[in-house]
């Protein structure tokens, strides 16, 4: 039996085993009838043209463990930015893990998608924003139809949420291939602001695919910065589809640090729903092996005098592979949109190749819209530059590539987190630089 | 210090020094001169370990050592360096994380422990005044949006930092004002001692006015054609280099 025949046949199992609220089910129904229709992506799709499925689909992936697993802290705690105060919510194979979250109600709800699908007190927002901002693609449907457990976070109005979230979902290599199809709902109100984390980790290498669906919701004036850390195994593949709705003079940013994993599609879509809106999509790439990462984006500019900022990096080694394709559509009636688009890339090996495409629908005629991707190698005269200094190839290399990174890493807003990101950098590359940038 | 035997080097298969003979003694400031294409900046980036540059022929040895076959990076740690004609411009790394890292790779090649960041900053702030560099100047990236003359004090700063037994300033003086080119003398000077040597590389006398040379050698068509002490380097400011090149080619 396929994947596709296993999860549909899966479906009547699953549904009898959670709390279904009528809503809910009808959505999940539905989703699942979209799924059958569309089935997996393949290359046929244009928005798959240069990622195949195929190795990672071909897995007897476990589709809903019912185990429960248990870790303790401390093997886990270096997965997590330990060194500040945060809330926590955290998954071993899909499942809720009391023991090592951090959640609350506060004033704030950051707790369970599974407790928010039920429970009568969430049901409002649940019809409010439920599905309301992903797309009807056959994955994001999948994940609709299986959506059960992830995140949800609900900030009311004019609230500042000192503590930044993280979101963690392990697996522990329980089941001998596992798919996970995490869901997170993320609603910020008028004036609030908020950080979160999110991060996906498999500790063994049995084969782990993860299907996730993200919708961020930020309301009037609301802030949101959005970090996701993909430094997985080489058995882990992850399809993540991020969907954010703004509303007028919000921010939000999401950053993408994709060092590691088999297969890495990010889909980020932004959407942009009132005036004076700024959508920051910011990622670095630094992958080798037989890696791949796919960054497929959307900033769709549908009101005027708003702005979005796309910068991507990729540094791509060995036998790895790239992609990047970003979308900016600007809808007639949004003027003064100032839309810019960067995606710069350094091949480091022969083998490894990177396919970037930038896409550009513009309808309105008063905008400043601008795109950039490069593609080269680690500068040689500035390779020799380092070296005459005493300065070691491989540490050259290095610095070279945290000077490139740069930009990306610059606009982390938690130093926590940046530092984080440039010590796995570091040790990736193999290499003590001995300071912060 | 360093003697170069018969040196003879191509870049991509096309010869550029044809048979280069040159001794530098501890304690000695020599200066090369030549016109364009003479092969001044190569010999100056064959010293220095630029892979691009084969040695078909001969031997470059420091203080006795050939090190032809060394990394650039093992010869800087040998205390060879080379100020750039043309600095490059590194975004994102400043000049004193830069700095940092050169020093402490060199300490680490050596078998030492990281310099003590206290003592980093005070060799840094001592070696900053020397070349009148501002503060804010170091925290920048390095070269990047650097004025001509900025980037060479850069180097000179760079220079004073690592305390280089061989220095090779590969045409310091070009794009530098004259308060600029002071600065720069001055600090090499300072630098000066009976135990290192310098290698000024230049087109023009000028900067010989403050760095005064014991011996001045003449560069053309790969190979050093002719040698005197610093008052062939006022005639060859005065008369140019034709005649010196009728007399080759006589």
């Amino acid at each position: 039996m396929d994947l596709k025949d296993k999860l549909v046949s899966s479906f009547m199992a699953f549904e009898n085993t959670v709390d279904v609220d009528a809503a809910v089910h009808d959505v999940r129904s539905e989703a699942l009838k979209s799924f059958e229709d569309k089935g997996f992506p393949s290359k046929r799709d244009e928005a798959w043209k240069y990622t195949s499925l195929n190795s990672v689909l071909k897995h007897d992936y476990s589709v809903f463990p019912k185990q429960e697993n248990a870790l303790e802290y401390s093997d886990v705690k270096k997965y997590f930015i330990h060194d500040i105060d945060s809330y926590k919510i955290v998954f071993i194979d899909g499942k809720y893990s009391s023991h090592l979250s951090q959640t609350t109600h506060d004033g704030i709800d950051v707790c369970l998608m599974s407790s928010a699908l039920s429970k009568p007190k969430y049901q409002l927002i649940i019809e409010n924003y439920f599905n309301k901002a992903a797309t009807k693609d056959g994955l994001s449907s999948l994940n609709t139809a299986f959506s059960q457990e992830g995140a949800y976070v609900h900030i009311p109005k004019n609230k500042i949420v000192e503590k930044p979230i993280q979101i963690i979902h392990f697996s522990t290599g329980n089941e001998s291939a596992l798919m996970l199809q995490p869901r997170n709902l993320i609603v910020v109100d008028e004036n609030s602001h908020v950080q979160i984390m999110e991060r996906h980790q498999s500790l063994t290498d049995n084969p782990v695919l993860t299907n996730s669906v993200t919708e961020i919701f930020t309301n009037k004036r609301a802030i949101v910065d959005y970090y996701k850390l993909q430094n997985d195994k080489p058995t882990a593949s992850l399809i993540d589809h991020t969907f954010i709705k703004q509303k007028r003079e919000s921010h939000a940013s999401v950053h993408t640090f994709s060092f590691g994993g088999q297969l890495t599609r990010n889909n980020l879509n932004f959407y942009q729903e009132g005036e004076r809106i700024d959508s920051t999509l910011k990622g670095v790439t630094i992958i080798g092996e037989k890696q791949h990462v796919d960054h497929n984006t959307l900033v769709h500019h549908i009101e005027p005098n708003c702005e979005s900022h796309q910068d991507y990096k990729g540094i791509f080694s060995d036998k790895s592979t790239g992609v990047f394709n970003g979308k900016v559509v600007v809808d007639k009636i949004a003027q003064k949109t100032n839309a810019f688009q960067a995606n710069n890339n350094i091949l480091l090996s022969d083998k490894a190749s990177i396919n970037t495409k930038p896409q550009l629908e513009i309808f309105a005629d008063d905008v400043k819209c601008s795109h950039g991707c490069t593609i080269g190698q680690l500068d040689d005269s500035a390779m020799f530059y380092m070296r005459s200094r005493g300065i070691p190839e491989k540490e050259a290399k290095a610095l070279l590539m945290f000077a490139f990174s740069n930009n990306v890493l610059d606009s982390v807003k938690i130093p926590e987190i940046k530092q984080r990101i440039t010590k796995i950098i570091a040790t990736k590359l193999g290499v003590d630089i001995g300071f912060d940038l | 210090m360093l003697k170069i035997n018969d040196l003879h080097a191509s870049v991509e298969d096309k010869a550029i020094l044809r048979g280069i003979n040159l001794e530098v003694k501890p304690g000695e400031v020599h200066a090369i001169m030549g016109p364009n294409g003479s092969g001044k900046s190569t010999l100056a980036s064959v010293i220095a370990g630029k892979e691009e540059y084969e040695v078909d022929k001969g031997e470059i040895l420091l203080e006795g050592e050939d090190i032809d076959e060394l990394a650039a990076e093992e010869r800087a740690h040998k205390g060879v360096f080379l100020s750039f004609q043309y600095p490059v411009e590194i975004p994102g790394v400043s000049v004193t994380n830069f700095m940092k890292t050169a020093i402490n790779e060199t300490r680490k090649a050596k078998g030492l422990d990281d310099m003590p960041a206290k003592d980093m900053l005070k060799l840094i702030r001592e070696k900053s005044e020397l070349l009148e560099i501002d503060r804010k100047f170091l925290s920048r990236s390095l070269n990047e949006g650097f004025s001509g003359g900025e980037k060479k004090r850069n180097e000179i700063f760079q220079m004073a930092m690592l305390e280089p037994k061989l220095a090779i300033l590969d045409e310091t003086d070009s794009g530098l004002d004259i308060d600029a080119l002071r600065i720069v003398a001055n600090g090499v000077n300072k630098l000066k001692s009976k135990d290192n040597a310098v290698i000024v590389i230049t087109h023009y006398q000028r900067l010989l006015d403050y760095i005064v040379p014991d011996f001045v050698h003449v560069l053309y068509d790969g190979r050093i054609v002719k040698s005197g002490t610093k008052e062939l380097a006022h005639e060859l400011e005065e008369k140019g280099y034709d005649w010196i090149k009728e007399e080759v080619n006589a």
